[in-house]
């Protein structure tokens, strides 16, 4: 009998019940919650009279539409709507008794950010949340994805999910990155050669050298947009990185518990006979720092390239790549590293660890923001930022004219006020350039932190390395 | 939730790939509480310019059933998307691919995605075009359009909860009840760092617990 992948070994471990089509209950370890698509599941409960089945699994943090300014430590939320949604999600963590970090907390901050830094999230669990960038926490070894309300409602109420299992896809990144070379451009490079349909229907499991060579956050960068590429899940294979990093942290397990927690996640690894429906691999070495030129992530291109032509592609492509370009506003044949810019956004559930602010910083210290463009920093947790003051990388940050504030999803998706106008283009760490995706008619190129940093100080899209 | 057996109506084409979730409902509008009424938000940034949008013009004004490209529904999991495109009366997306999150969506809503490639997919569109009244058949998983008949794949459960506009949580809470306990009983006992409440670590669970 062939071996077993990771995400078979997590899969089997989750199956509450099983029915003969193969359909199986799935069990789910922690769910996330967040104000945005939860008010409804809530509401669900609350009008067929069920109760939350696990709230101790269960951890809610408002993060989607929070103002991020400083005045927001007033308590003060301008916009009646997001006061209504994060005032429901106050009363729905108590009403049903959640474990919960409202925006007062010095923890709040990005549900994918905080679920790990809290010890929510351990390897070999099930994680679900309303929100598709659940991936995240597949770095961890945990399988990982994102719902919708009605699956939201389903998993307050049973502590499950009906699923069937997905097929398993391997990308390895074998070798060494270049320096400047970045786990988001691994990310978005894998995305550039799968497209964003060629993980459907699979859970991935990234692996290989470079994969093993990146820290938790670089990890966490990785897996967070197997989204982007279709698949609902990525996974990392847990090893001492990830043991030293959950360790010590205010929900993982102690003493004797972490024993024999670290006795279980040891065996979760692809077994060398397992079998892989589909692989994939990429050079690290290959691997250059890159970025989106289009409407949609699989349009990735080196920093070296110049916008494509829409004839270049084949099928809809074609089409699509006309819309892409008349919507960016670009020409085909412009050298990338050639396209000025009017805002930055360094933050979101991708890159808004304290590795990428350092990341950042290295570049920003001691230059200032180009002029004309308007740059923010948005970390993606209360302590991240305490930690980025502590370090003195938000002094650097300031120096050199970037505004630097309070946590939350912010000009990721621009549900707060944090929001491109109409035309502007933005230099973004975040991870989906869709059409009106950072504010209505905005136009949006994703990058790695060090070159939405290096675009900031040059106020064009800029090649990292050639910064000095 | 609204049961679903067979349709007949005009199918909207919507002729493009990878039409997001952001562009089917665009993130301002998540504000929003209700999940009724939506259909005004949907596609929005796309409505109200000089091409009136597809769902607006006669006869697709009454269509139930879409016909889109590659990767319908990609990003977000915003179920708002499957909400607003039923409130416009959309019980059934017919598309080369899905985005995997808005697929399992439609099941919850009583709208069916059928996934067509090839010759199938191009008579489709063509019926689409032309304003063509189209069958869409689900106990025989069959669409009708003209003479031609095209045979779709759906899994049996969701095509049972569909045609039953089954209550899933209510099917679980009733018959899955001592499956569930069972297994929740041996996780505490196998995996006890699992499934101990955080109070057992010694945690505090309120927002006073120290940083």
């Amino acid at each position: 009998m062939a071996g077993k992948t990771l995400y078979d070994k997590i899969w089997d471990a989750h199956v509450a019940d099983e029915a003969d089509d193969g359909t199986c209950l799935l069990y789910i370890d922690r769910h996330l919650v967040h104000e945005v698509t939860s008010p409804q599941a809530f509401e669900g409960l609350r009008m067929a009279g069920r109760t939350v089945h696990a709230p101790d699994k269960t951890i809610a943090v408002p993060d989607h539409n929070v103002p991020t300014t400083l005045d927001r430590v007033n308590g003060v939320i301008e916009n009646e709507e997001s006061r209504i949604q994060v005032e429901a999600l106050d009363k729905n963590a108590k009403d049903f008794g959640l474990h919960y970090y409202p925006v007062s907390d010095v923890r709040q901050g990005i549900v994918h950010i905080v679920g790990p830094e809290q010890g929510w999230t351990l390897p070999g669990m099930t994680v679900v949340c309303g929100d598709s960038h659940t991936a995240t926490h597949g770095a961890f070894g945990a399988l990982a994805h994102g719902i919708g309300t009605s699956e939201v409602e389903h998993v307050l109420a049973t502590q499950t999910l009906i699923q069937k299992k997905s097929k398993n896809m391997k990308v390895e990144i074998t070798g060494k990155l270049k320096p400047g070379v970045t786990a988001k451009d691994i990310t978005l490079a894998v995305i550039g050669v799968t497209g964003t349909a060629g993980g459907t229907g699979y859970v991935i499991e990234y692996c290989g050298e470079a994969i093993r060579d990146l820290s938790m956050e670089g990890r966490m960068t990785v897996c967070n947009m197997a989204i982007e590429g279709g698949a609902r899940a990525g996974l990392i294979a847990p090893d001492e990185k990830t043991f030293d990093y959950v360790k010590g942290r205010a929900h993982a397990p102690k003493g004797a518990q972490w024993e024999a927690a670290m006795n279980w996640w040891k065996t979760l690894y692809s077994d060398d006979d397992a079998h892989w429906d589909k692989v994939i691999t990429l050079k690290g070495e290959e691997i250059e720092p890159v970025v989106t030129w289009g409407t949609s992530p699989e349009d990735v291109l080196p920093i070296s390239a110049v916008v494509p032509s829409p004839d270049s592609f084949k099928g809809g492509k074609v089409e699509a790549a006309k819309r892409a370009l008349e919507y960016m506003g670009l020409e085909a044949g412009t050298p990338l590293d050639q396209i000025k810019i009017d805002a930055v956004f360094i933050g979101s559930c991708t890159n808004g660890r304290i590795e990428d602010l350092r990341e950042v910083a290295k570049v920003v210290k001691g230059k200032k923001v180009a002029d004309g463009v308007r740059a923010m920093i948005v970390p993606g947790s209360g302590l991240v930022r305490a930690q980025a003051e502590e370090e003195g990388l938000a002094e650097i940050f300031e120096a050199a004219g970037f505004e630097w504030r309070l946590a939350g999803c912010s000009m990721c998706l621009a549900m707060n006020p944090d929001q491109l106008a109409p035309g502007e283009r933005c230099a973004s760490t975040s991870n989906r350039n869709f059409e009106g995706r950072q504010g209505y008619k905005g136009r949006t190129h994703l990058m790695s932190p060090g070159m939405a940093a290096a675009a900031a100080v040059t106020g064009h899209l800029t090649d990292v390395r050639t910064l000095n | 939730m609204e049961k679903l057996t067979k349709l007949r109506s005009v199918a909207a084409p919507l002729m493009e790939d990878a039409i997001d979730t952001d562009v089917i409902f665009p993130a301002r509008f998540l504000l929003l509480l209700e999940r009724d009424g939506l259909g005004r938000y949907a596609f929005n940034e796309r409505r109200g310019g000089n091409e009136p949008f597809v769902l607006d013009q006669p006869p697709y004004d009454k269509a139930q059933i879409l016909v889109t490209g590659e990767t319908f529904g990609t990003g977000s999991s915003r179920e708002q998307a499957v909400w607003a495109l039923a409130d416009l009366g959309i019980r059934c997306v017919i598309a080369r691919s899905f985005g995997e999150i808005f697929h399992a969506n439609c099941f919850k809503n009583g709208v069916l995605p059928i996934r067509l490639q090839g010759e199938e997919m191009a008579r489709m569109e063509k019926a689409a075009r032309a304003g063509e009244e189209v069958e869409v058949d689900l106990p025989s998983q069959t669409i009708r359009v003209g003479d031609t008949a095209i045979a779709f794949e759906i899994e049996a459960n969701r095509k049972r909860a569909l045609m039953a506009g089954l209550d899933e949580i209510g099917a679980i809470l009733s018959d899955d009840a001592e499956a569930l306990a069972a297994y929740e009983e041996r996780r505490a006992r196998e995996t006890p760092w699992l499934v101990l409440a955080p109070e057992q670590f010694g945690q505090i669970k309120s927002e006073e617990d120290a940083a």
